[in-house]
């Protein structure tokens, strides 16, 4: 297998498992986000991948070389750290220049390569700077062209754009995943910002509690989540309760939905359901009824809480299908079979 | 936080106290000393009034230049050797546990609680042939016969080595502390091996904190006068034996004022060039 592949690397410190058995392969070229709450071992998984933490058992390859044992300055790899770790006693050129520097490459070879790398992160004209003038997205670029210098085999960021402001992290995102594309880099990024990794990524490994729960495209996991846990991390969702009843009709809040069935045998299971799937129509015709608890009206979308059940359900809508209802008013809601995912675990 | 200069006087009252206490302290016996040091010396009882350059003059000789460059050299190699010692060994304390951290810092501190003479007395024992280490040396094979290893230039600088080194982790540990680990990390994952991202990151991350430990431990071993006279031969002796030598003994009062004075002088001028080459090249 060519790539990245973990087998079943583990990590534990004293009795807790902060990565549990994870597998995984990253075939060459492929942006991976590890997405997960905080304490779900992505970071450690992450820092066992540069050699920084030694697995506890398992092992890492990159092209079927076994590197578990080869320490992190051999590895060829490029990492960016959440503080970024920029040298201050450095000025911005010698940073990108240090790991051609310490590998005594010519003095000219240097000058050269970090005119090439300023010019790829739009910074031409700065290798003279000191760290500290630069600007927080600034900073950030220097530190991914520092990693990027000797073109290494693997391309490691540890929430690289935490630090930056909303806007320019989102523009940052972008031109992230456009540098990654144009170089063609095996790149793993970790990230506890699901935004981030829909945007970025060809794949993603969502972690929970040390252990991978789903990895697949972006589009799949938010469309087909695994289990609850999955469902409930990426965007938003409703999680509800589903019983097979005697019919074998599915019923959610004692109302069949038309067009869903359970597998045989399963009697009990959730589903989820994505708020902008969510229809709300007058009440009666076979729908759940509920009541409307709030309207939250974003200008962009609105967002209906309905209780039904002793249950909140959630639906999104675009102003021009805008639902009639205000807070009180009994409403109809409709889960359409095709976008209810049954969760069996 | 914004930081208003001081406008009205009461604004500098918390200086009044340091600054009295320096006046008293020090401005006055230092001054006393500097006019004590032109005085004539009275051979009969202690000094008379005077304006002479006749103590200056004296310490002009190669005998006592000697002795102050010798001190200088002592003090230097005490400082260089402290910080070669203490700074890879805070370094890798700092990566302990808090419990073994802990354990150190006490036991550093402890040391710093035993007297000069404690520890001159000791060592002079640990040197010496009949109950020294060399004995210790001997039993595990490594040596034929128990040697003295004292009175010698390697003892003395042994025991003022030890004598400053927990003023030099001490300093060194916050400094230290506060340095971001990911620096390193980021060093080792660019390519570079633990000891050459030691060399190229830490080190030069600490240069100021690291020439401040090296000023602050040659002041202080420029001051010692007691290990090297029960660690060393007379000619292992500091300007300070000497000055105590003229002072109490020869009871050559405006002498030893004027050796105190150049002394200090000397003293202040290296820790003027140092921090000027310092600063040259931070701006090189």
């Amino acid at each position: 297998m060519s790539g990245l592949s973990l087998n079943d690397v583990t990590k534990q410190f004293g009795d807790f498992k902060a990565v549990d058995r994870v597998a995984l392969n990253v075939p060459h070229g492929n942006f991976v986000c590890l997405l997960g709450p905080s304490g779900c071992g992505k970071t450690t998984l992450l820092r066992m991948i540069a050699g920084l933490e030694e697995p506890t058992s398992g092992s890492i390859a990159i092209d079927d070389d076994d590197i578990t044992k080869v320490p992190t300055h051999k590895r060829n790899l490029g990492m960016v750290f959440q503080s970024l770790a920029l040298f201050p006693h450095l000025s911005v050129g010698e940073n990108i220049a240090y790991p051609l520097r310490i590998r005594g490459r010519s003095k000219d070879d240097q000058a050269k390569r970090v005119d090439e790398l300023l010019k790829l992160i739009h910074l031409q004209g700065f290798a003279d700077r000191a760290v500290s003038q630069l600007s927080g997205g600034q900073r950030q670029r220097v530190a991914i062209a520092r990693a990027l210098a000797l073109s290494p085999r693997l391309f490691l960021l540890d929430e690289p754009l935490s630090a930056l402001d909303a806007k320019l992290r989102e523009a940052m995102q972008v031109e992230l995943r456009q540098l990654q594309q144009k170089l063609g880099i095996t790149t793993i990024v970790v990230t506890h910002d699901q935004r981030e990794a829909m945007t970025m990524a060809d794949l993603v490994v969502v972690m929970g509690e040390g252990r991978i729960r789903q990895a697949a495209a972006p589009v799949e996991i938010y469309r087909k989540p695994a289990d609850a846990f999955v469902a409930d991390f990426i965007g938003m969702t409703n999680l509800l309760p589903v019983e097979a009843d005697g019919a074998d009709r599915a019923m959610v809040l004692g109302t069949a939905i038309p067009g869903l069935t359970l597998s045989t045998g399963v009697k009990k299971a959730q589903i989820s359901v994505r708020p902008e799937d969510v229809r709300l129509i007058a009440p009666g015709n076979g729908a759940i009824s509920g009541t409307v608890t709030f309207v939250r009206d974003l200008g962009g979308t609105i967002e209906t809480f309905v209780e039904a059940g002793g249950k909140t359900i959630v639906a999104v809508a675009t102003p021009r299908e805008r639902p009639n209802v205000v807070a009180g008013s009994p409403v109809g809601v409709v889960l359409p079979a095709e976008s209810c995912v049954v969760l069996e675990k | 936080m914004r930081r208003e200069a001081p406008r009205s006087l009461a604004d500098y009252g918390p200086l009044l106290y340091p600054a009295v206490m320096l006046i008293v302290f020090f401005v006055v016996p230092f001054s006393t000393m500097i006019a004590v040091s032109f005085f004539k010396r009275d051979p009969a009882g202690f000094y008379k009034t005077d304006f002479v350059l006749d103590n200056y003059a004296r310490f002009l000789s190669t005998f006592f230049g000697s002795v102050l460059g010798f001190s200088l050299m002592l003090a230097v190699l005490v400082a260089i050797c402290c910080i070669a010692i203490a700074f890879p060994f805070t370094y890798l304390l700092t990566k302990c546990s808090r419990k073994v951290q802990t354990v150190w810092l006490v036991c550093l501190l402890s040391v710093l609680s035993l007297s000069e003479v404690i520890i001159g007395f000791s060592w002079s024992t640990l040197f010496s042939r009949t109950a020294g280490i060399t004995n210790l040396l001997v039993t595990i094979g490594l040596m034929s016969e128990p040697q003295a290893l004292l009175p010698g230039f390697g003892a003395v600088l042994t025991g003022m080595v030890y004598q400053a080194l927990p003023y030099t982790i001490l300093v060194l540990y916050p400094a230290l502390v506060r340095l971001d680990p990911t620096l390193l990390e980021a060093a080792r994952t660019l390519g570079a091996s633990p000891v050459r991202a030691f060399f190229n990151v830490v080190t030069p991350a600490l240069r100021n904190t690291l020439v401040a430990t090296l000023i602050m431990v040659f002041v202080f071993a420029l001051g010692s006068y007691l290990l090297p006279q029960i660690l060393g031969r007379p000619q292992h002796w500091t300007l300070s034996v000497l000055i105590t030598d003229q002072a109490i003994y020869q009871s050559n009062m405006p002498f030893a004022a004027a050796m105190a004075v150049f002394l200090v002088l000397i003293s202040l001028a290296l820790v003027g060039l140092t921090l000027l080459v310092g600063r040259k090249e931070n701006a090189a």
